[in-house]
């Protein structure tokens, strides 16, 4: 077997109550991409914070180009020549490129000046070698998410890194995005890197990845080839047991209109009509900036609409805010769970209720019991892991936190359920329950739409799927027709296809 | 807590009892400093001394519960000082011109919340951060009060309705004095506005995440500016308290009282980032203020080091608090 470049053995790490990693291992090679795989909880981001020197672990060992080493903080770890890119990024909006690469190790003159000259023209030089086609003098907040990733990694680069960690890197890319990164990790490794790559999302780990390390419950289960394993048997390792079917679809009967959308306008939006029969789900593809989350906002209220009507049975809707979606049947769960879905820093039972306050309540008094009670139904029916309701719901994990955002909706009863990215950042396990909900939301008669940047879940659940494009829906396809060709075809602006 | 199992349970027990002490560690400083002062000085520790401290610190701690409101918000209230001293001034002239309490005293409240609610719509709809609103309004509201009162003090003058009014700062019932009633009656309807009202529920939300609050189909605008109303009427509230107590409104009233009352707020652990604190926490935050200004002057301390140990005081305990997050 090839010599690795960096070699964790071993490792244990008990915080308080929780031991988050014990007896993880994991093995980089020179050249190679390594996926690192778990569902959420299984100990990954532990492992790297370990490697990284923001956590010392309590045993086991690190070896880095055969030399055992011990960081006690990430500068550390970088000077070494290893680089974490976090699925956050860290970078600082209103500096450039080149200050951004360089925040902290600035080259300087020898008066002690700042040496611009030297830095911009390092800069671009790393920027050249990534083919992003702006200069190092650029802003960063005028680039795209996708080019934001690739100052990472030239930052990664500046700092001769021989291991590089990608957490989640092509969470927020859009296709195009993903592959031109994927052109980079392959060059990358070409040159000799050892690149570490989690991920979510199984398609990619297949298409980039040449081996795979699967941790579960902060053990390390198995390393393996990619050629080697199929993606079944992938998810039995993550899981522990086998997954049956991933996208289990039910056929739906019902042909009553429920929700229909007649030209609406605003927010870049461009005069958009569909119809939503009770018990459908459809979804809405389309690349990032398509304009599907303000399309759903919109529809809901948050965003104000400059023309267009939404009915709802037949009976035209007055939406002036959310709450007027929210009283009428309408909800939404955002995309974005951190930043408008949930109070992060509050309870479990809180973040459930805070919707339906108005129906827990009488002259403004909550009736606390009945609260409780509705509560404890939905974490049950749901199959919510907390501890008890008064749980910082932050310190969930991501599948927990995203069924609590769902109950949050369905406590209202809503007649239409808007999802916007329901599974981002869920683990594959926490997937599948969602996926069992939605399809028991649809049985009961709910009308769905499901926005989705990940296509097999897309192609898997929906009855109908719309692309948007620029603002405008550029395509419609039934299930039988829809295949992951067209809907891109459809979503990159193609003309569409003739059999649709 | 019903999917708990017995055996997590009496764990989990264990580890709230310690959380509790955890979080009611402001609470135990505030005895232990009752109990150092007591044994330095007997004085201290006498019913009257005890009463006196409380009737000091209501004016205070009125003020904070408002504070408390606001910055759970995730906002801040620079204006209350102001309100305040504008209150009193108006008050004062109304119990002046012998305008009977019953409609004087609802006329000054009325007053602070309309102050209170003037922030609250620059700060909801005007879209201004509260730290500049508020600035501007404290600078506006005292530039007012000076120029009502002409920078001189308005008394109450010698009427019987200035007696009765009088009794708001000066008067006791059941041998505790008034301005300590309405501190207790304020914390106890603050406190269930907070943890039984959809009001409360949406402060704690909006301060939590906002954009998060307003998806949740709250509206926003009007609990901020509900909120802000409130602190403007206990702002009000203590003007009367104050104004009562010496027959007179200084038009220099309540300077620098928003600095007091957002550090009882904070010794009280309510997180300046909002969305997190309670109201409990504010009334021992200012206690402990009170506590030590009384302890500092019994034992001879000149005021001039009283201000370098009270912010020493705050400083210590924010930096424990902030190690424990």
């Amino acid at each position: 077997m090839k010599q690795a470049i960096l070699e964790l053995t071993d490792i244990v790490k008990t915080f308080p109550g929780v031991k988050a990693l014990d007896g993880a291992s994991l093995n980089v090679y020179a050249g190679k991409v390594m996926a690192l795989m778990g569902e959420n909880g299984a100990g990954k981001s532990t492992l790297m914070k370990v490697l990284s020197g923001v956590y010392q672990a309590d045993s086991g060992s690190i070896r880095f180009k055969d030399q055992p080493v011990q960081f006690s903080n990430p500068r550390q770890s970088q000077l070494a020549g290893i680089s974490i890119i976090h699925q956050e990024l860290n970078l600082i909006e209103h500096l450039t490129i080149a200050e951004n690469i360089f925040l902290g190790r600035e080259p300087t003159t020898r008066m002690g000046r700042i040496d611009w000259q030297t830095m911009f023209s390092q800069a671009d030089k790393l920027l050249a070698k990534l083919k992003v086609k702006h200069s190092a003098k650029t802003l960063l907040s005028e680039l795209s998410l996708g080019e934001q990733q690739m100052v990472e990694i030239a930052k990664a680069l500046s700092m001769d890194a021989q291991v590089i960690i990608m957490d989640e890197p092509t969470d927020a890319l859009t296709d195009n995005e993903t592959e031109s990164l994927f052109n980079i990790i392959r060059e990358l490794s070409a040159q000799g890197c050892g690149i570490v790559y989690i991920s979510h999302r199984l398609k990619e780990i297949f298409t980039i990845c040449d081996d795979i390390t699967v941790l579960r419950d902060g053990k390390f289960i198995a390393q393996a080839a990619i050629a080697d394993i199929d993606e079944d048997k992938m998810i039995e390792l993550m899981v522990g047991r086998q997954l049956d079917e991933q996208y289990p679809y039910q056929n739906s009967c019902r042909e009553q209109t429920c929700l229909s959308v007649k030209g609406l306008s605003g927010h870049g939006i461009d005069n958009i009509s569909f119809d939503l029969k009770q018990g459908e789900i459809l979804g809405f593809s389309g690349l990032m900036g398509a304009g599907r989350t303000e399309l759903m906002k919109l529809i809901f209220g948050a965003l104000n609409k400059h023309q267009g009507q939404v009915h709802l049975n037949g009976v035209e809707l007055k939406i002036n805010n959310c709450r007027d979606a929210l009283d009428q049947g309408i909800v939404y769960i955002s995309e974005d769970r951190k930043g408008d879905g949930l109070l992060l820093s509050q309870s479990v039972k809180h973040n459930m209720s805070v919707c339906s306050l108005p129906l827990l309540s009488k002259f403004g008094h909550i009736n606390q019991q009945l609260e409780q009670q509705q509560v404890a139904q939905f974490i049950e029916l749901f199959n919510i892991k907390t501890p008890h309701q008064n749980q910082t719901i932050g310190l969930l994990s991501g599948g927990n936190q995203q069924k609590v955002a769902i109950a949050k909706a369905l406590m209202l009863t809503p007649k239409v359920v808007i999802l916007d990215e329901p599974t981002r950042g869920v683990d594959v396990g926490a997937r599948k329950e969602i996926y069992q909900l939605i399809n028991q939301f649809k049985q009961q008669g709910l009308a769905i739409i499901m926005v989705s940047s990940d296509m097999p879940e897309l192609l898997g659940l929906s009855d109908r799927i719309m692309v948007m494009h620029q603002g405008q829906i550029s395509a419609e396809f039934s299930r039988q027709q829809a295949t992951q060709e067209k809907l891109l075809a459809a979503a990159v602006g193609k003309t569409q296809c003739e059999e649709c | 807590m019903n999917t708990q199992t017995p055996v997590a349970s009496t764990t989990t027990n264990n580890k709230r009892i310690s959380q509790w002490l955890i979080e009611q560690k402001s609470l135990i400083a505030l005895l232990l400093l009752i109990v150092v002062v007591s044994l330095i000085n007997p004085n201290f520790f006498s019913v009257d001394n005890l009463l006196n401290i409380l009737r000091q610190t209501s004016v205070n701690a009125i003020i904070a519960v408002g504070m408390t409101l606001v910055i759970l918000t995730a906002g801040i209230d620079l204006s209350v000082g102001s309100v305040l001293a504008l209150c009193g001034a108006l008050a004062a002239s109304l119990i002046g011109m012998e305008v009977p309490i019953l409609v004087a005293i609802p006329t000054a409240l009325l007053a602070g919340a309309t102050l209170g609610a003037i922030s609250g719509i620059i700060i909801a709809k005007g879209k201004v951060q509260a730290f500049i609103a508020t600035l501007v309004t404290m600078t506006l509201l005292r530039g007012v009060t000076m120029v009502y009162t002409d920078g001189r003090p308005v008394s109450t003058g010698f009427t019987d309705v200035a007696d009765q009014f009088a009794w708001f700062g000066t008067g006791s019932a059941l041998g505790i004095p008034i301005p300590v009633w309405l501190m207790v009656i304020v914390f106890a309807a603050i406190w269930y506005l907070l943890n039984h009202t959809r009001f409360g529920r949406y402060i704690y939300a909006i301060g939590g995440n906002e954009s998060a609050a307003r998806l949740s189909g709250i509206n926003v605008d009007r609990v901020k500016i509900g909120v802000y109303a409130l602190c403007g009427t206990l702002a009000a509230l203590a003007a009367i308290i104050v104004t009562s107590r010496l027959s007179s409104a200084q038009p220099t009233a309540g300077m620098g009282y928003e600095l007091d009352a957002i550090a009882a707020v904070v010794l009280g652990g309510t997180s300046l980032a909002g969305g997190r604190g309670r109201i409990t926490g504010t009334l021992i935050g200012a206690l402990i203020i009170g506590f030590l200004n009384n302890a500092l002057n019994l034992l001879d301390v000149s005021s001039y080091y009283q201000m370098i140990v009270k912010a020493s005081v705050i400083l210590l305990a924010v930096m424990i608090d902030n190690k424990q997050k």
